[in-house]
């Protein structure tokens, strides 16, 4: 579904993902590990369309969209869950969801905006109960749980996640990866960063792990996952 | 008796000139929340709207669609000058689009006297020139329709921003431009569009208030520097703000000038300006800054 090839990107004039290839299958959940600083944000940005990179190609479904703005990938069916979640705080959470159907809505109104909706609402239960408070006032666990919804909203098929985990207590965090498990049960291809590796590990069938903008091992979730280097350096035992 | 007639007559005449400070104000906020800039180049689209509407009622011989006409061409030119000025631009900050606008200002400045002169022009009241007397507070007829007119913007506005996708596209680029881009939400044509709200908004308070005042090239500085105040004293970036800043400078002014000396209608402005600055740079309905890492 997702192929990569020698990607180069970076901020500026500064390079931070040297040549990074990586493949994401057909509903398969894949996962990206790596410290703080690794690229796996740049490498994520990149793939969503923030950032243009200096070499390499990006495929999706076979067709190149290494030079797609954003808004086009989004209309092939690829989102974004971005790191610290950036919900539109002064804005309700129906606003926030609406907004993630932006490209559905502008600028013509299409069908089914908002069955998503309440698709998205009986996925977290939380958020229908809250869909009329300020985004800003929710807590952290509803802000992540808001951050994918919207992005469901773009009625995606790869979901790119941006460490879902990051700030939340272990409870939530658990939670939110059930509802990622679920999503990809029922189809959805992911492609998830996270600094929680052995969270992420476990839920993902395949895994790459980054260091210093290059990938510099990958393999199954659960070989990785008993890898000595691995666990050395990723998983702190 | 004799001052309550006065005072009524002081409190319109303030809250008509404090609509058209709203709207002013409504036009910096709508850039700053757009870019984080101030654009010092909304006065002379309030200028421009005067002095097109007059060259226009000639063509038209109707004052409305005469408004109507030069609004919608001024919007343009805040169109064009986003284009032409601030998209260009290859770092685009809060700070850069400011000095940036200053330039505009002065080029605007000179193209309106070059194009339409430096005579100051005006046209009679939407009624008239009439005045119109509530027991015996005589009121301009011009100033009711400042008052409907501006209360009618407000509407529309307020509909776009909190009704339609565009408008709550808007808000969500001003809350959070990387999370706009992730959504689709191109977020160069927020910036352009914030600036062709301003223009209209600038526009069509220089539409409404000619009647009283005339227009001249050289008065953008002067309603720039009352709308920023305005804008300051309500609490930047809020639209409501806008309101509540302009009637409330609007008020200040009739009333000093009333209590005190017209000379000093310009001062209390900066009085104002200087007064929030020192303590309570938030505006009045604005919150504290946060400040972002």
């Amino acid at each position: 579904m997702l192929e990569v090839e020698g990607l180069v990107a970076g901020y500026g004039g500064t390079e931070i993902l040297h040549a990074v290839s990586l493949k994401v299958a057909h509903g398969q959940s894949v996962c990206l590990i790596g410290a703080n600083g690794a690229g796996k944000t740049t490498l994520l940005r990149t793939l969503a369309g923030l950032i243009r990179p200096t070499a390499g190609r990006i495929f999706f479904d076979g067709a190149d969209i290494t030079n797609l703005s954003t808004s086009a990938r989004l209309s092939r069916g690829l989102a974004l869950v971005p790191e610290g979640r950036r919900v539109f705080a002064p804005m309700t959470v129906e606003e926030n969801l609406e907004m993630g159907a932006f490209r559905r809505l502008w600028p013509r109104r299409a069908q089914g905006v908002a069955s998503d909706r309440d698709m998205v609402f009986a996925l977290f239960p939380r958020l229908a109960e809250r869909r009329r408070q300020a985004a800003g006032l929710l807590s952290g666990g509803e802000q992540q749980m808001l951050a994918i919804g919207r992005a469901l909203m773009g009625r995606p098929r790869l979901l790119l996640l941006d460490e879902p985990s990051m700030g939340l207590a272990p409870k939530v965090v658990q939670e939110i990866f059930a509802t990622i498990r679920r999503l990809n049960a029922e189809g959805m291809s992911l492609l998830i960063a996270e600094q929680n590796a052995s969270m992420a590990l476990r839920s993902a069938a395949h895994g790459y792990v980054l260091a210093e903008g290059a990938v510099v091992r990958d393999g199954a979730g659960a070989d990785l996952l008993h890898d000595d280097g691995v666990r050395a350096a990723y998983l702190g035992l | 008796m004799q001052t309550t007639t006065a005072l009524l007559q002081v409190l319109s005449s303030g809250i008509g000139t404090g609509a058209v400070y709203a709207l002013v104000a409504l036009g910096f906020n709508v850039v700053f929340k757009s870019t984080g800039a101030m654009n010092f180049a909304q006065g002379e689209w309030v200028v421009m709207g005067g002095m097109v509407t007059a060259l226009l009622i000639g063509t038209f011989s109707s004052v409305g669609l005469a408004v109507v006409a030069a609004v919608v061409l001024v919007g343009v030119v805040g169109l064009l000058s986003e284009r032409l000025t601030v998209q260009p631009l290859k770092r685009p900050d809060a700070l850069v689009i400011t000095l940036v606008t200053i330039g505009l200002s002065i080029v605007s400045r000179s193209l309106v006297m070059l194009v339409l002169g430096k005579k100051p022009v005006g046209y009679a009241g939407f009624s008239g020139n009439t005045a119109l007397s509530f027991g015996g507070v005589s009121i301009q007829s011009q100033t009711l329709w400042i008052i409907a007119i501006t209360l009618a913007f407000l509407v529309v506005m307020h509909a776009f921003f909190e009704r339609t996708i565009l408008g709550k596209a808007l808000r969500a680029a001003a809350a959070d431009r990387e999370a706009a881009a992730i959504v689709g939400v191109n977020v160069g044509s927020t910036v352009l569009l914030s600036f062709g709200i301003a223009a209209l908004a600038g526009a069509l308070a220089g539409a409404i208030v000619t009647p009283l005042t005339l227009a001249s090239y050289d008065q953008g500085a002067i309603f720039g520097f009352k709308g920023f105040s305005a804008a300051m004293l309500g609490g930047l970036g809020s639209l409501p703000g806008a309101v509540v800043g302009g009637l409330a400078l609007g008020l200040l002014e009739a009333f000093g000038s009333f209590y005190i000396s017209s000379d000093f209608k310009d001062a209390i402005a900066f009085a104002v300006l200087l007064l929030i600055l020192f303590v309570r740079p938030s505006g009045l309905l604005g919150r504290a800054d946060i400040v972002k890492v």
